[in-house]
């Protein structure tokens, strides 16, 4: 590998916007056939660094080289005329088109007059989609295609140039175990073919199953780069972090109180079955299954955002029947939801409005609002939780992904919930805010809070909960606790293997 | 001064700065072209110019609820047509016949009823069936005006009462009646959008339903106040306009709704909803019919004058979305 020219290079890039040095610089290299992770904390220049490379932004200073070629990318287009392709986290494909309409959107084949040579179109796509060894073809609707195989066809977009370098952000967010096989086939096949592939990922089992080398950037400068074979989960977040993160188990010390929540063979449709369990407080119960395994609809059931059709739910021993999210606060469960921007946070809102929007009728006096106590309760959450912001006016989408979620479970706690759901409690915050959060999470439970967490991070439900339920396919396969529980035990019931074991 | 603190001042005082330059383009344009000798900035002429803002700011204000809420209510100009043929014909129902002058404020009542009732049931339909507020007032929109017709045909309206049209001409403190409703609402909702739970809610359910709902708030029967707000207010600004004209065509009203969105979007409320401001509707208001008086008073007739704002509003969105940073990070087309 040491003796061909890398396939693309980008040599000490900087690029500055006021105020900030987002680029100090960086460089980075990619061999031909070489799988490159790109790592580092959110705000750590990653999405900077490829936006200069797909020509969005002008570097200040530096180059980027393809095949020892110095190349100036003018727009994400030219750089895919260049050979630089970007498979994209979110999904670009217009859902009502079809799959050969999609790949060659804006470059389809013509015929005279402007007609569309729909013979050429899907041939040439059968072709491509034929490398990957998907299960549809040129004709299926994008619309009707699972997030994988939609991802698919961005990634066929992707092969329908002669690519040098690929670049994959997060490109596993919203796919299953089964689906990420899939891709990370497709990754090596690229491979095998010469092509260089840039892996944009926060999840280190991945980093650690397909890549070679991994490259840390931390506060917009180049921290290292690390052989993927000589190194160790622990170096690389201490790369990204500067220090250690700590994922140690944490079962509590304290006494736990009574049963805070307790549910009976709950069921709703297909999405979960029978469920049963118990929370006490002072617990902190973790929720762990693969994506579709019912836990989220468990808790949108819990939060009265859902109908269940069988079951009974009991707060502090009593049956209660939950029949909207205001119903559900009112009896003291709150939920801090999955998708933060998309279901949590009123993003053009200040930080205290947003903080106070469950209550804000309960602290008014008559029909009109209460700014000074909501102040009162937004400083008192601001120092309580260490929420980094100049001020309550601070609009919250400006704050950063660990900040806004303290203000969304800051919105909650000063509501003094009985049981308090958080669904994906670190999605998209990075490895430092992570702890803070796991920390906060543990801390709650000390002050004799019922907590549900509910996980796909195997690491983070271990080290938060002091008993996991295990789910796969809408139904509860075992309840573990913290003394009892291993990784593989958790992932055999997660798979559905446990199950048939303990019928034996 | 913080950083993006002068945006944010050029974004929300444009509307008020574009006032000032219109003032002052039609002050002096005005000296070369006007055919009357008067100055543009005479006091009298800017006394009516605020009375006759009044029929479109009133529901402008109402409008502005709505589209901070993230609907929109199209059906205004048609509830408006209906409310004032309420108003003037009831007051020879014979029913009222021994009210002598009372019967004023009982068709005003049934006026501004039938304003809330209209508004309702669009709050309704948008609540329960949770069809886009654009179809289902898009839908009201042509109902309630075959009901204006249905109610009279083709035929105008009329009723004058006297003691009505000296009320709506008096002027106290100089401005007229009418112009005392537009503030009186302006204040109202301004103070209800800015300090009341609903205003705060109507905001968060505007930006983002999912997380208002999330949050425990009762987004339908938000939106159903807000459709009755707007109702009232049509019908308010109904009551106000026919007590001194007292004759209504059952075509009057229409456009309206197209009026008063341009005068809400003017003043930066987004369409998406979440984002807008009362103060600022007042402004939109005050431009559109700054424009229209002016352009009248260098002599341009009604085809420039609608040519013209068409161009004007197309020209301050796009001003507004210089400014604005999210703009510049969208993608290009």
């Amino acid at each position: 590998m040491t003796d061909q020219t890398p396939a693309l290079r980008l040599e000490g890039i900087v690029k500055t916007f006021p105020g900030v040095r987002a680029l100090d610089g960086v460089s980075l290299s990619v061999m031909p056939g070489e799988v490159h992770a790109l790592m580092g904390e959110n705000g750590a220049g990653k999405s900077t660094l490829m936006k200069v490379l797909g020509g969005i932004h002008q570097p200040d200073e530096g180059q980027i080289i393809v095949e020892e070629v110095p190349t100036v990318m003018t727009s994400p287009l030219q750089a895919k005329s260049k050979g630089i392709v970007f498979i994209h986290q979110e999904l670009s494909l217009a859902e009502e088109l079809s799959v050969a309409e999609n790949i060659y959107l804006g470059e389809l084949p013509r015929r005279s007059f402007g007609r569309v040579d729909w013979a050429t179109l899907y041939a040439r796509t059968d072709a491509i989609l034929e490398k990957l060894k998907v299960g549809f073809n040129a004709k299926t609707i994008v619309g009707d295609l699972s997030i994988a195989n939609q991802q698919m066809v961005e990634i066929a977009r992707a092969l329908t140039v002669e690519a040098k370098a690929v670049i994959f952000d997060e490109p596993t967010a919203s796919l299953t175990d089964a689906e990420k096989v899939v891709l990370f086939d497709v990754i090596s096949d690229l491979q095998s073919q010469g092509v260089g592939i840039i892996y944009i990922s926060h999840r280190m089992e991945e980093i650690f199953k397909i890549t070679d080398r991994i490259s840390v950037l931390r506060d917009g400068s180049y921290r290292g780069t690390l052989e993927t074979r000589n190194t160790n989960e622990e170096e690389v977040t201490q790369l990204m972090i500067g220090r250690a993160l700590d994922l140690s188990r944490n079962a509590s010390s304290h006494e736990l109180g009574d049963v805070a929540l307790e549910v009976r063979g709950l069921s709703c449709g297909n999405m979960f079955k029978d469920v049963s369990f118990e929370v006490r407080r002072g617990e902190v119960l973790g929720f762990y299954g693969l994506v579709g395994a019912g836990r989220t609809e468990i808790a949108e059931t819990l939060f009265g955002l859902r109908d269940p059709n069988a079951g009974t739910i009991l707060l502090d021993g009593e049956e209660v029947r939950i029949s909207s999210p205001a119903d559900a606060i009112s009896k003291g469960i709150s939920l801090v939801p999955e998708d933060r921007k998309g279901q949590g946070l009123v993003l053009g809102m200040n930080c205290r409005d947003n903080m106070t929007l469950p209550q804000v009728g309960d602290l008014s006096s008559g029909p009109f609002v209460a700014p000074g106590t909501e102040t009162d309760i937004f400083d008192k959450y601001k120092e309580k939780l260490d929420i980094r912001t100049p001020g309550w006016k601070q609009t919250v989408g400006n704050l950063s992904g660990g900040n806004q979620q303290k203000i969304v479970i800051a919105k909650w706690l000063s509501m003094h919930p009985k049981v308090l759901i958080v669904d994906e409690p670190t999605r998209g915050i990075d490895v430092g805010s992570k702890s803070e959060i796991h920390n906060l999470i543990r801390e709650l439970a000390a002050q004799g809070y019922a907590v549900i967490v509910v996980s796909s991070e195997m690491p983070e439900v271990l080290h938060v909960s002091d008993r996991i339920v295990a789910m796969f396919s809408g139904r509860v396969m075992r309840t573990f606790t913290s003394e009892e529980v291993t990784e593989e035990s958790l992932i055999q019931a997660i798979s559905g293997i446990t199950a048939t074991d303990k019928v034996a | 001064m913080e950083a993006g603190k002068l945006s944010k001042f050029l974004k929300n005082g444009a509307i008020w700065g574009f006032i000032v330059f219109e003032l002052i383009f039609f002050s002096v344009a005005g000296q070369f072209l006007s055919l009357s000798d008067k100055a543009f900035m005479d006091v009298d002429n800017m006394l009516l110019l605020l009375k006759q803002s009044a029929p479109i700011g009133i529901i402008a204000m109402g409008m502005t609820i709505i589209m901070i809420n993230g609907n929109i209510d199209l059906s205004v100009g048609a509830i408006f047509a209906l409310s004032a043929v309420i108003l003037l014909d009831s007051m020879t129902w014979t029913i009222f016949a021994g009210l002598g002058d009372w019967v004023i404020p009982v068709s005003w009542g049934l006026a501004l009823l039938t304003g809330v009732v209209l508004g309702a049931i669009n709050g309704l339909i948008v609540w329960k069936t949770g069809v886009d507020a654009f179809i289902v007032t898009l839908g009201s929109m042509l109902g309630f005006r075959g009901l204006v017709f249905m109610y009279n045909g083709e035929n105008p309206t009329s009723n004058l009462n006297w003691t009505l049209v000296d009320f709506a001409e008096a002027q106290f403190l100089g401005l007229h009646t009418a112009t005392w409703f537009l503030a009186v609402v302006t204040f109202v909702i301004w103070y209800v959008m800015t300090r009341t739970v609903h205003g705060r809610n109507a905001y968060a359910i505007g930006d983002n339903r999912e997380a208002a709902v999330n949050a425990g708030i009762k987004v339908g029967p938000h939106m159903l106040i807000n459709f009755m707000i707007i109702g009232f207010l049509a019908a308010l600004s109904a009551v106000v306009f026919y007590s001194e004209s007292g004759s209504v065509n059952p075509n009057d009203g229409q456009l309206y709704e197209l009026w008063v969105i341009t005068a809400v979007v003017l003043g930066g409320t987004k369409l998406t909803g979440g984002a807008g401001s009362i103060l600022s509707t007042l402004g939109g208001v005050l431009a559109i019919q700054l424009l229209r008086k002016g352009l009248g008073h260098i002599g341009a007739d009604t085809s420039t004058v609608n040519l013209v704002i068409g161009l004007i509003l197309i020209a301050v969105l796009f001003l507004d979305r210089q400014l604005n940073t999210k703009g510049k990070e969208e993608l290009k087309i």
